[in-house]
């Protein structure tokens, strides 16, 4: 069944009621404007941790509430619509999915339960060019007696800034974009050697550049199940989930170009009286039903474990990078000058729109996967 | 919830056997053409023997309205059976065994609006493929302005007498009857004076001339109506309240054009484009050509997804029925590209328009014929003013 359940409802109506008043729009602007050093409000992402956000996909013996990942999708469309800067991303999303898939039993036991009271930001460190792209690991982890010794670089590292901790990806063997040879590590963020520099994104999130300059980490750092493979699904799941926030975005976005069509008035009508406009807003009706159909089905496909997860999170995420870009783009035009001020919150979705995109592997990355998944 | 994997459900694990059982060979994969189908109506033979004992087959078992009330000739199913039915039909790619606007138009109206007489009679007329319907909608001037027509009835006491024209009368030169939109009343708003009304095509006063297309056929005819005498029982509805059911009624035919009805299968672009076009290392020889494949591709999966998910909603109670118009534009836009892929993709194969023993040889025709699924049914930028104003809720100039 393609819809949600009653208790999924009352989760999406709770995070959407606190989010109302506790991270409106305003509330990004305001973290921007004051130079805020998190990046982040503390306080808002306390409250995020008290409602169980950070537990939805963390299982009830390391006392989380085992929600599951459609869980999770609502909420993160909800934060899509609000823009609302937090480490759900990051830490929820990426960092804690990377631990339940690759963590060994002892790295679960001691970081599942912190992470699911909120105590633990955290941050997954891969890539290392402009462009998403899994195999491209040059960081090297080499095993000394004491431990492995990490030398390299990373990029657009998600809320590096202020984790706690990293998952860094880095080879223990083979060359550059080999399959093989690659592995997942823990390492803190005090570690000596490990350099944070903090980069501002277009959309007033914190992302960072991260360097290695001989950083040790003990054997028992090393994740369990971390290779190539897991990697690639916890890039999968990171997509769907991304994909679920661009939704949000997409549906808010839309709505207030639709909500301006009917108050602007030209010529002596109101704008969206203009048939021009109105096939344009038809389309893109259209194509947000579309996207709302493939995020379900992709977010069950994760809970379900069903085979072909990769093929689905690449459809996800092709269709809302397109879709994302289509209607942020239609919503400035439709705006006219009002759009490109800096006073209207429209243009916020343009730009988280083009980070949220570009995360994990953009339109043409992911349509171009779909098709080799595809077979042709 | 039915468990795939521990076993089947029993009805679905019946039906399966039944089917594979009795569906012959010929009437599996893909449907070439229109003449490749059987529509049932007194001038209607059967396309092949297999045709025959196909639509026998299914009729006895009640399945060709397997939804529809036992009394009404249908097979009674639950829409759970039905859907299920529908399934195995689609893996077994099983034509339908009766294809005709009668099924796929008139009978959910008349379902909903018709009264009970009516009902027994033409309902188990239809299934019984005794009767082939046309639709008599459109008029030279009414086209996407359909509540502008003029075809006019005037009440004569004991009949109407109906005057006028109808003009892309899909196959009206082979079918039995017509479900016709006609003007019982010229005054107030437009809407309010028309009524829904069923005419014999072998009444006197009635005429077809055909008009050819594009593609070569004519499948399609100019149909006029001089001093039609038609009974009084033959209106459907509330005189004067038909607008209501010609709505109602598209709906149905949008879903059948947009795809949504499952019947009109498709052709598998993906499988004419990589037999034309060849791969190398897995990838489509042409990248220009797999860009474009690949985003109709994912947009034809996503909309199939969108199809599963307004069943579900509207089986969870949420009202989805605005969503005809999506169904239609997307539906028929997604054909016209399927269409366009699989020409550049034949080249010169597909441009050649004999009815020679050529594999692609039907391809000219189906591309030229698709051109007016965008048309038919309502336009698509009448599709679009629909959901603007009856979704999105924008403002008429
Ligand atoms: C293959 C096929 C089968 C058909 N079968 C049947 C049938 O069996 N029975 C039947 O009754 N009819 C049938 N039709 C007729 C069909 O419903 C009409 O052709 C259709 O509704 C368009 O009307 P029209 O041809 O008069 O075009 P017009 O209404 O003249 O449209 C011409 C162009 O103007 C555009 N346009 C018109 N109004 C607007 C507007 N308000 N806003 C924006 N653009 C507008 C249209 O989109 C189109 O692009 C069939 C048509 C085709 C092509």
């Amino acid at each position: 069944m393609l819809v949600i359940n009653e208790e999924q409802k009352m989760l999406k109506a709770s995070v959407r009621d606190f989010l109302a008043i506790q991270s409106p729009l305003a509330a990004l602007r305001k973290l921007r404007d004051e130079k805020n050093s998190d990046g982040i409000d503390r306080q808002l992402w306390g409250g995020m941790c008290e409602m169980g956000l950070t537990g939805l996909t963390i299982s009830e013996a390391f006392g989380g509430l085992d929600f599951g990942y459609l869980g999770l999708g609502l909420v993160l469309e909800e934060t899509g619509r609000t823009l609302t800067a937090s480490p759900l991303i990051s830490t929820v999303l990426l960092s804690t999915t990377a631990i339940n898939l690759a963590g060994s039993a002892a790295q679960k036991k001691a970081l599942l339960p912190e992470l699911a009271r909120g105590q633990l930001i955290m941050a997954l460190a891969h890539e290392e060019k402009a462009h998403h792209d899994p195999g491209h690991v040059a960081t090297k982890a080499e095993l000394r007696r004491d431990g492995y010794v990490l030398n390299g670089h990373k990029t657009f590292v998600l809320d590096g800034h202020i984790a706690d901790k990293f998952i860094v990806v880095a080879r223990t063997a083979g060359k550059v974009d080999d399959a093989k040879g690659i592995a997942l590590f823990l390492v803190d963020a005090t570690a000596k050697g490990l350099k944070v520099e903090r980069t501002q994104m277009m959309d007033s999130r914190n992302a960072a550049k991260i360097s290695f300059e001989n950083v040790l980490v003990p054997k028992d750092q090393l994740m369990e199940a971390g290779d190539y493979d897991t990697l690639v699904k916890i890039f999968d799941i990171g997509c769907i989930g991304l994909a679920a926030e661009m939704l949000g975005s997409a549906q808010e976005c839309f709505e207030r170009t639709l909500a301006y069509l009917k108050e602007r008035r030209q010529f002596g009508v109101p704008i969206g009286s203009f048939q021009a406009l109105q096939h344009r807003a038809a389309k893109m009706f259209i194509d947000i039903e579309l996207c709302k159909s493939v995020v379900i089905k992709a977010l069950k496909a994760i809970d379900d474990g069903t085979p072909d997860l990769s093929r689905m999170a690449s459809l996800a995420k092709a269709k809302l990078g397109e879709t994302i870009k289509l209607v942020s783009n239609e919503a400035i035009q439709m705006h006219g000058g009002i759009g490109m001020t800096d006073d209207a919150e429209i243009g916020f979705f343009l730009k988280r729109g083009r980070v949220a995109q570009q995360t994990l592997g953009d339109y043409p990355y992911h349509l171009d996967r779909f098709a080799r998944l595809r077979g042709f | 919830m039915e468990n795939e994997i521990g076993g089947l459900n029993p009805f679905r694990k019946e039906t399966r056997t039944w089917l594979e059982e009795n569906c012959p060979l010929t009437m599996r994969g893909q449907i070439k053409d229109v003449n490749d189908l059987y529509w049932g109506g007194r001038q209607g033979a059967f396309p092949s023997d297999d045709h025959k004992v196909w639509f026998e087959r299914m009729h006895a078992k009640g399945w060709i309205a397997p939804h529809w009330d036992k009394k009404y000739g249908g097979g009674g199913l639950s829409d759970r059976e039905h859907k299920i039915l529908m399934e195995e039909m689609a893996r077994l790619r099983c034509k339908p065994p009766l294809f005709s606007f009668g099924l796929a138009m008139l009978g959910p109206a008349l379902l909903k609006f018709a009264s009970e007489t009516q009902k027994e009679h033409y309902l188990n007329d239809i299934v019984n493929a005794k009767i082939r319907w046309c639709q008599g909608y459109s008029e030279p001037n009414a086209g996407s302005d359909l509540a502008g027509l003029q075809m006019k009835a005037e009440d004569k006491g004991d009949h109407y007498l109906v005057n006028g024209s109808k003009i892309w009368t899909s196959f009206g030169d082979l079918a039995d009857w017509i479900f016709c939109l006609v003007r019982t009343n010229s005054e107030g708003k437009k809407q309010d004076g028309i009524s829904f009304m069923l005419i014999d095509m072998q009444s006197e006063g009635t005429a077809t001339r055909p008009i050819r297309l594009i593609s070569g056929k004519s499948p399609f005819t100019e149909t006029f109506f001089n001093d039609v005498k038609v009974p009084k029982e033959n209106l459907v509805g509330e005189l004067n309240k038909g607008w209501t059911i010609a709505k109602y009624l598209l709906t149905h035919e949008r879903q059948m054009i947009g795809g949504i009805g499952e019947t009109d299968e498709k052709l598998n672009v993906l499988e004419i484009v990589n037999d034309a076009i060849g791969s190398v290392n897995g990838k489509l020889n042409d990248t220009i050509l797999r860009t474009a494949l690949a985003r109709h591709e994912m947009n034809r999966e996503i909309f199939a997804l969108t199809i599963d998910r307004a069943i579900d909603e509207a089986k969870a109670g949420n009202d989805s029925g605005a969503l005809s118009s999506l169904f239609k534009y997307y539906g028929t836009e997604l054909n016209v590209e399927a269409m366009e892929l699989i020409m550049s993709a034949s080249g010169s194969d597909a441009l050649m328009m004999d009815d020679s023993a050529d594999k692609h040889a039907f391809l000219a025709r189906r591309f030229l014929r698709s051109k007016g699924n965008t048309i038919e049914g309502g336009t698509s930028e009448v599709q679009l003013n629909i959901i603007s104003k009856n979704i999105l809720g924008l403002p008429i100039k």
